[in-house]
């Protein structure tokens, strides 16, 4: 898969937007390290590094794009909204998970004139199906199977089923939840056991077990109290220390926790 | 018809899951539970032994056979160190059980790793009971 192969205009490059575009004023050249994988070509996942111009203003998004763009146009990577919304682009920046968005460049530059080296990986314990891109399907599996969703029996009430704000309050952190994978994929446990719900599902059972307007949190906590479950998580406060939007994660699942040993017998 | 396909198209029903049901099972919650108690009555019962055995007195070079002997003579002496073995060896062989379900593989390794692991427990706290229980201060008459 050599572009020289191919049209004209890939003499003069090989990203997917043309030709380089001017170095703004003030760029300093970094080191972008990607560790790419395509299941056609590679047996193994390898490094490869670019040197990119990057503003203290960019983000690592920024960076990736001008890769793609202008470097080579075979990098794989997802975004969408590019504004730390949507929760695509979760990868592992120098070892961190993060929000290739929502990373600025003015915080990675290494100081005293040193080259600065970003190295970027896909988010780990998903499996890879090409180079930052992984198959998000067992982590929305688990999601799935945390039922988050307004359960509720009886007649429908015929307005709005009202709550007071204390009852909002209560489950308002985890209504942040974006579902881009930072915390699961930080987890130790979930590395070496994928069966395990993980942070974010929990988070996301939490969002309903603790919604005074829900009637489904004794099947949350059926679910979650299995081997499976909350008592595998070991504290480990990866998945706070990654959320990008600043969940405290360890603590809805220790809540979880606290719900399974005293609202039960 | 314009619509063929080679096999009859399935689609997973809508908030469908691959997992078994949850067995509602406590299991989990007491096993967790017993590690933070145990725990704690370790810190006790672990350092108060390091203590007696290794500092007060002469520490390490008082003891042989005629000062277990004699600590064993006492009934509370003998609880202590049943407690001990006892709480120690579960909440050891649980933290190994929960590693066992992090990092084995295949549901055949995790099974007898499991097997192994629990055999060696029976046959450690059998051994350990039956001694504290037995003891004979006049073995070598």
């Amino acid at each position: 898969m050599t572009a020289s192969t191919t049209s004209p205009t890939d003499q003069t490059t090989s990203g997917s937007r043309g030709t380089t575009p001017p170095v703004p004023e003030g760029a300093v050249a970094v080191t972008v390290k990607i560790r790419r994988f395509n299941p056609e070509v590679d047996p193994e996942p390898y490094w490869q590094s670019f040197e990119v111009p990057a503003l203290p203003t960019d983000r690592v998004l920024n960076l990736l794009h001008y890769v793609k763009w202008y470097l080579d146009g075979t990098l794989t990577f997802r975004r969408s909204c590019a504004h730390g919304i949507c929760g695509s682009d979760a990868m592992k920046i120098n070892g961190v998970n993060r929000l290739a968005c929502k990373v600025l460049m003015k915080d990675l530059f290494a100081g005293d004139g040193k080259q600065t080296t970003v190295t970027i990986e896909p988010i780990k314990g998903l499996p890879v199906h090409k180079d930052l891109l992984v198959d998000m399907e067992p982590f929305f599996e688990a999601f799935r199977a945390v039922k988050p969703y307004l359960i509720a029996y009886g007649n429908e009430p015929t307005r709005e089923r009202l709550q007071s704000q204390a009852d909002r309050a209560r489950f308002d952190d985890t209504t942040k939840c974006i579902l881009c994978a930072c915390c699961t994929t930080s987890c130790p446990v979930y590395w070496t056991e994928g069966s395990y719900f993980g942070p974010a599902a929990i988070v996301n059972a939490h969002r309903f077990i603790f919604d005074s307007r829900d009637e489904g949190a004794e099947e949350r906590l059926d679910i979650l109290n299995d081997v499976d479950g909350v008592w595998r998580c070991r504290t480990t406060f990866n998945c706070t220390d990654a959320c990008p939007r600043g969940i405290q994660v360890t603590k809805a699942i220790q809540e979880v926790k606290r719900a399974l040993l005293f609202r039960r017998t | 018809m314009a619509l063929t396909t080679e096999q009859p198209l399935t689609i997973d029903k809508p908030r469908s899951s691959g997992r078994p049901a949850a067995r509602r099972s406590n299991f989990e919650l007491y096993s967790w539970l017993f590690m933070r108690l145990s725990g704690l009555l370790l810190v006790v019962l672990v350092l108060g032994h390091l203590l007696i055995m290794n500092i007060l007195d002469d520490g390490v070079h008082r003891i042989n056979f005629g000062f277990v002997a004699g600590r064993w003579a006492s009934p509370f002496w003998q609880l202590w160190d049943l407690a001990m073995l006892w709480l120690a060896e579960i909440h050891g062989t649980n933290g190994l059980r929960t590693v066992i379900n992090d990092y084995a593989r295949k549901d055949a390794t995790r099974f007898w790793l499991k097997m192994l692991l629990y055999t060696s427990m029976v046959l450690i706290l059998a051994v350990g009971t039956f001694v504290i229980f037995t003891f004979d201060p006049n073995i070598g008459d």
